[in-house]
């Protein structure tokens, strides 16, 4: 059994006087123990909307609905009460967020900011807290960790803030972590480095990691199975390896053709996608891909098209594959 | 943090001074000069040199300063023209009473204010929310004489669950030590004083409480909107900390800033505009006072109250100050 299983996740907006936005739309994938599985989207296909979703942190409003199932042992994470979800927020499942400035207090020290999971899921406090602060921060590798406890976020460099929120994430040796987007406000070099750690820390304690990126290179460098998500719905998943060998689905090609390679040609041009997502929200009739797809045929506006999955377990959503072996849909 | 308090009281220094040159020159250029503020519109032109030459009007501007600030130094607020007492002795007795009545509504508009308006914010478009964002609105616009009226009426006059006027029952015979009658009670463990002059002050203090009330709801709630929208509550509630923490830790301590000075202006304006809520309440403060002392061109006790409110309005500010650098560490002096 897998440690995750989320099933057909559904998230829908509505407001009054507005369209309703299907930002999540039947969405399932897998997460083994251990194991780091990438969700990659642009910009607006549904990837925070998806881990917020699977934290119980959506606005909790009329107007937001979700439907499916995320089965995380036997807990439903998506049926469960609020009261329950507070005790495995942050010590089964943690979270880590894009913009480490604005995910971090302003006004409380870093050390409070980190013993105050350890004092509500592992009820340390005062010196033995302290203790315990100093060996996380020294982990996520800031220097001088007692001197870091008593500074505010603004006294901190971009990455040490980033390493800050990695060690509260990882405080309580979580079995599932959820790292949305967690390279992407900071510098290249700082970037690989956040990277580095996390992958150190997935193999070290066994928790498993959900990769939230819209950057291809950093699923190539760090994931076992990567889920392509398109409007709110995933449209290829495989694991790593055939996934960049043989992308089924033209957007994920076109993901891949879009991202600099040292090996092109000299004057070979970049592959772009047209247009961007946004465009083409809600999801209409046929394949949502459809309208900045190059290998679009007349199939392509009928119905949406159905999840096929190669003997591989190599999955896509596509009547016009991109193909180099052909495959019989299962 | 002491050295930060110091150089803020330092800094207070130019601003008083500059206060007293205002107050100064507002003195000699009384229409008619301070001897018709005296004399009203009569008196012969001997009598106008005599008190001219009296109170020293006729030396250099710049000796007439020096012994004005001299005065200042030394707390001397000259006599009052209409009782003929030491300025300062008037003050020390009706003052109290104002700043009990204020801190009295001060106290309950924050602690009503910031938790109405917290709920509000956190059940935004609920019922709470409407009744208290409507409630302040009213809050708002009743006058607060209006209001006065309406609280002695009802709740004095009809249901006699308050005294309608004073700030004691005299009958109880407390001992006077400060004037500020609850401490009083207090200090001389009178403790059926200390509860009466209380007593005393809750109704006058809600009259006075209404405005700051509304307004710190309509500021607590929109603060608390905006911080409920910030990354660092999200990350919070992922950490699954307890409700009871992310109000305090993560909200509150977020949302004070603008609440504070918020309060700072309010404290300060509220001085003065207890003096219509004392005179529903007959309430011995320093408002009665005051009317009198405008209407009579009392020059020496109206200066000694603006120099007060002055000094009050500073502190207050300082007070501010000083908890936004409690709150805030980015604005903490090094
Ligand atoms: N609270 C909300 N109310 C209404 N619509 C929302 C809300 N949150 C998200 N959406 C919509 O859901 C869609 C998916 O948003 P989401 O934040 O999941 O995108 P994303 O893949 O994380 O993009 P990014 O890479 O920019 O972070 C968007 O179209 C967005 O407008
Ligand atoms: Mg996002």
């Amino acid at each position: 059994m897998p440690l995750l299983d989320v099933k057909d996740l559904s998230v829908t907006f509505s407001r009054r006087g507005q369209r309703t936005v299907r930002a999540v739309d039947g969405v399932s994938f897998a997460v083994e123990a251990g194991e780091v599985v990438g969700l990659v989207g642009e910009s607006g296909c549904g990837k925070s909307v998806t881990s917020l979703a699977l934290m119980g942190l959506l606005p909790k409003q009329k107007g937001v609905t979700i439907g499916g199932s995320a089965m995380f042992g036997d807990t439903d994470l998506l049926q469960t009460d609020e009261r329950s979800m507070r005790d495995i927020r942050g010590r089964d499942v943690a979270m880590i967020f894009q913009d480490p400035l604005s995910s971090l207090n302003p006004v409380v020290p870093i050390g409070i900011q980190v013993t105050e999971v350890l004092t509500r899921h592992r009820g340390l406090t005062g010196e033995a807290a302290r203790k315990e602060a100093v060996e996380l921060l020294n982990r996520v590798g800031i220097p001088d960790p007692s001197r870091r406890l008593k500074e505010y976020p603004h006294q901190l460099s971009g990455g040490m803030r980033q390493r800050a929120l990695i060690a509260m994430a990882v405080a309580c040796a979580p079995k599932l972590l959820i790292a949305d987007e967690p390279t992407t406000a900071l510098d290249v070099t700082i970037q690989a480095q956040i990277l580095e750690l996390l992958r150190e820390l997935v193999r070290e304690s066994g928790t498993a990691l959900i990769m939230i990126t819209h950057d291809l290179g950093v699923v190539a460098g760090m994931c076992d199975k990567v889920n392509v998500l398109y409007a709110g719905r995933v449209i290829e998943s495989a694991r790593r390896k055939p996934l960049f060998a043989d992308p089924r689905h033209p957007y994920t090609n076109g993901l891949l053709g879009s991202v600099p390679r040292l090996d092109s040609g000299k004057g070979e041009r970049l592959h772009a996608i047209r247009g961007s997502v946004r465009d083409v929200l809600p999801w209409p009739d046929g394949c949502a891909f459809a309208p900045r797809c190059d290998q679009r045929v007349e199939a392509c506006v009928g119905e949406p098209p159905a999840l096929v999955e190669d003997i591989h377990r190599h999955a896509y959503r596509c009547v016009n594959p991109e193909s180099r072996t052909a495959e019989v849909p299962s | 943090m002491i050295r930060f308090i110091v150089r803020r009281l330092l800094q207070l220094i130019p601003t008083l001074f500059g206060l007293s040159i205002l107050l100064f020159i507002w003195l000699r250029r009384l229409p008619g000069g301070p001897e018709t503020a005296i004399l009203g519109e009569r008196g012969t032109a001997e009598m106008r040199a005599q008190i001219r030459a009296n109170l020293g009007l006729d030396e250099p501007i710049l000796v007439q300063y020096g012994r004005f600030m001299q005065r200042m130094l030394k707390l001397d607020l000259g006599t009052s023209i209409s009782t003929k007492r030491e300025v300062t002795t008037e003050f020390l007795e009706r003052f109290p009473g104002t700043v009990e009545l204020t801190v009295t509504a001060m106290i309950i508009a924050i602690g009503v204010g910031i938790p109405l308006g917290y709920l509000a914010a956190r059940k935004r478009g609920s019922l709470l929310d409407s009744l208290s964002v409507g409630g302040s609105l009213i809050g708002i616009c009743v006058p607060v004489f209006f209001l006065a009226y309406v609280l002695k009426a009802v709740f004095s006059e009809n249901l006699h669950l308050f005294p309608s006027s004073g700030r004691q029952d005299p009958t109880i015979g407390a001992t006077r030590i400060t004037n500020f009658f609850v401490l009083d009670g207090l200090m001389t463990r009178e403790w059926d004083a200390a509860l009466d002059a209380l007593w005393h002050l809750i109704l006058p203090g809600i009259a006075l409480a209404s405005i700051p009330l509304a307004i710190i709801v309509r500021i607590t709630r929109a603060s608390v909107l905006e911080v409920l929208s910030e990354d660092y509550v999200r990350t919070a509630q992922s950490k699954g900390l307890t409700e009871r923490t992310i109000r305090s830790r993560h909200i509150l301590r977020n949302a004070m800033l603008p609440i504070v000075t918020v309060i700072g202006l309010l404290t300060g304006g509220l001085l003065s505009g207890a003096v219509l809520t004392e005179t529903v309440f007959a309430f011995s403060g320093i408002g009665a006072f005051l009317y009198e002392a405008i209407s009579n061109r009392d020059y020496p006790v109206l200066m000694g109250f603006i120099m007060i409110i002055a000094i009050f309005y500073v502190l207050v500010n300082l007070l501010v100050d000083f908890s936004y650098s409690l709150i805030d560490p980015r604005v903490r002096v090094r």
